[in-house]
């Protein structure tokens, strides 16, 4: 992997830099993800990891450094805002599905009006992958009817409609009772085994364990400590990674 | 081993034993409640019965002048008489046609929209907001198609009324949108130009705003160069309601969380795409309550136009109610014209309160 050119990278961070108008949020961040790679996040709130994996599809901003996606360089320009972000899928803490919407209608709708396919091919793709992730029966039902877990599902699904090429998901099961959790987390399991190149922001330790190919420990906007998720868990290098690991282990 | 099993679901308690229980809970428990009752109940007697009696039973319904009213109560002989001048005004009798006719299409293109099966609605609502305006305007004004030109000091009556609160209703939402959407942009010549204009419209009185339409624009206008009242009233309505409906959006359009952009850009949709399809529907929806609110209050400040010589209904009702061929109906013809805006801001109100629960999707947020 180290020695990967760049047009092989999936995600490519160079010495990442971000203000939060006094406060630097993000200093100095790393990071290289090849095609096919899982990666999980983790690290205490405030560290600066939700905003490194929403600067991937520019929903921040960076200010210094260099982040390409796919070959293409994240800039001012709107252009390759949209390329990059035709690229890459997220999914939300709190979902935002759009509520007026149904399911299915979530589904299809930038399929329709963003990729200008006809409405019944885009119905059978929507159809496709929420039979994927389980729930093509609320297909007509609206998202306020659905259990947290299902919305969840749906936010996977709507993603992948897209067929993106990485999925960012930014703490997708915080949200959910947990009985909803393993719902969401088998169809995250199912997405990884097929290979698709993941950024996972998470505390799932039973998840990263499973499914991650490295784990990312961050704290205060600078990546502490990265590693297999054997010796990431087993034999944690640096203090700070310890500690935290032991506050959330220890229950 | 236990197995857990959920206890059955029971109705809901029955609240209340008939109309006399009801009576006897609400009406009668206790010694102050049967005085409070009572009194209620002479109060009501004592004034709707004599109203009755005086707007039914003793009233006087046909004639043609003061000697018809001869039973003492009201006399709605004087608004059956007058009716044709209250509704059309001085438009010549010859061509009332063409304002029914409108009246008509305006009915036909909106009245379907109460009804949930009509299977045609989008149609029909575009055509009432664009086709329908266009044929109006031809029909009523008239110098085109062998129509004979009327020209706008004619318009009258509930016509010019409702004339008046079409235009401005079908041009302040759009413009309202557009002043809300420029006053979040991030683009600060736009935001400052927005939020100049809503803040000098909402600043000033509408009367004022009508007052400087008729009397100021005129003289700033290069000699020779006239144009019509009506038009400046309108125009000057419009920029008034307008600011005020941007207001309103952006209430809407503030309550909106911001994972929905978020999710809208993340799927690569740009700032139209998004907030034509994502942000303003759910935003609309929130404010359906605010729009109304500015729809009713735009409708009756239409009799504002009084003050620059334009004659809504209220205008000919006022001027119809002193001539001396009829006694005293003032009374009469204030209640006619109430009756007609009260028929109209609460056709709007049932409409908004359709389609609030027509959108409701049962969300929460």
């Amino acid at each position: 992997m180290e020695n990967a050119t760049t047009n092989e990278l999936a995600v490519q961070l160079t010495d990442v830099n971000k203000w939060y108008g006094e406060f630097h949020v993000l200093k100095d961040i790393n990071l290289n993800v090849a095609p096919g790679e899982r990666i999980v996040i983790c690290g205490p709130s405030g560290s600066g990891k939700s905003t490194m994996i929403r600067c991937i599809n520019r929903l921040e901003e960076h200010q210094a450094g260099q982040i390409i996606v796919n070959g293409i360089e994240l800039t001012e320009d709107l252009k390759r805002i949209d390329e990059v972000r035709r690229e890459v899928g997220m999914c939300f803490q709190h979902f935002n599905l759009f509520p007026h919407l149904t399911v299915l209608e979530n589904c299809t709708l930038a399929l329709i009006y963003v990729r200008k396919m006809p409405k019944a091919e885009a119905e059978k793709i929507a159809m496709h992958y929420l039979e994927r992730v389980k729930i093509p029966e609320q297909a007509r039902k609206f998202p306020g009817q659905l259990s947290g877990g299902q919305q969840q599902r749906v936010a996977i699904a709507r993603s992948l409609c897209m067929s993106p090429k990485i999925m960012l998901f930014d703490e997708p099961t915080s949200a959910l009772d947990p009985e909803m959790i393993k719902e969401v987390l088998d169809v995250m399991v199912e997405l990884a085994e097929e290979g698709m190149t993941m950024l996972c922001v998470t505390h799932e330790m039973g998840f990263a364990k499973l499914v991650a190919n490295r784990v990312i420990f961050m704290d205060a906007g600078q990546i502490v400590e990265e590693n297999n998720p054997h010796e990431f868990f087993d034999n944690p290098q640096n203090d700070r990674t310890k500690m935290f690991l032991s506050q959330i282990l220890n229950h | 081993m236990n197995t857990f099993q959920p206890l059955p679901d029971l109705p809901p308690p029955v609240a209340s034993t008939g109309l006399v229980g009801w009576m006897r809970s609400n009406l009668f428990s206790s010694p102050l409640n049967i005085l409070m009752s009572l009194t209620v109940f002479y109060v009501i007697y004592s004034t709707v019965f004599p109203f009755l009696d005086w707007a039914i039973v003793s009233a006087n319904f046909v004639g043609d002048d003061k000697s018809a009213c001869t039973d003492g109560g009201a006399c709605w002989a004087f608004v059956g008489n007058r009716l044709p001048i209250f509704i059309y005004g001085t438009y010549p009798a010859a061509e009332y046609w063409r304002l029914d006719i409108s009246f008509l299409l305006l009915i036909l293109s909106f009245g379907p929209q109460f009804f949930e099966a009509f299977p045609y609605k989008k149609a029909l609502g575009i055509f009432s907001l664009t086709g329908f305006p266009v044929i109006g305007f031809v029909l009523i004004s008239g110098g085109s198609f062998g129509l004979e030109y009327v020209p706008t000091d004619r318009w009258g009556g509930l016509a010019l009324t409702l004339t008046i609160a079409y235009v401005g209703i079908v041009a302040a939402l759009p413009i309202g949108v557009a002043l809300a959407l420029g006053r979040r942009s991030e683009m600060p010549v736009i935001r400052a130009f927005c939020i100049a204009f809503i803040e000098l419209w909402r600043g000033v009185p509408l009367i004022s705003v009508l007052f400087m339409s008729s009397v100021m624009l005129p003289l700033f206008l290069p000699e020779g160069m006239n144009f019509d009242k009506l038009l400046r009233a309108l125009i000057g309505i419009t920029m008034f309601q307008s600011a005020y409906m941007a207001e309103v959006v952006r209430g809407g359009l503030q309550a909106i969380p911001r994972g929905q952009y978020e999710a809208a850009k993340a799927m690569g949709m740009g700032y139209w795409k998004s907030m034509g399809l994502i942000i303003l529907p759910q935003a609309l929806k929130l404010v359906i309550p605010g729009i109304v609110n500015t729809f009713i209050a735009l409708f009756k400040d239409t009799t504002l136009v009084l003050i620059i010589g334009l004659f809504d209904i209220l205008a000919i009702v006022e001027s119809a109610i002193t001539d001396p061929v009829w006694g005293a109906v003032a009374t009469e013809g204030h209640l006619f014209v109430a009756f007609c805006f009260w028929l109209f801001c609460f056709s709007m109100s049932r409409y908004s309160q359709k389609l609030e629960r027509k959108l409701h999707t049962g969300h929460k947020r």
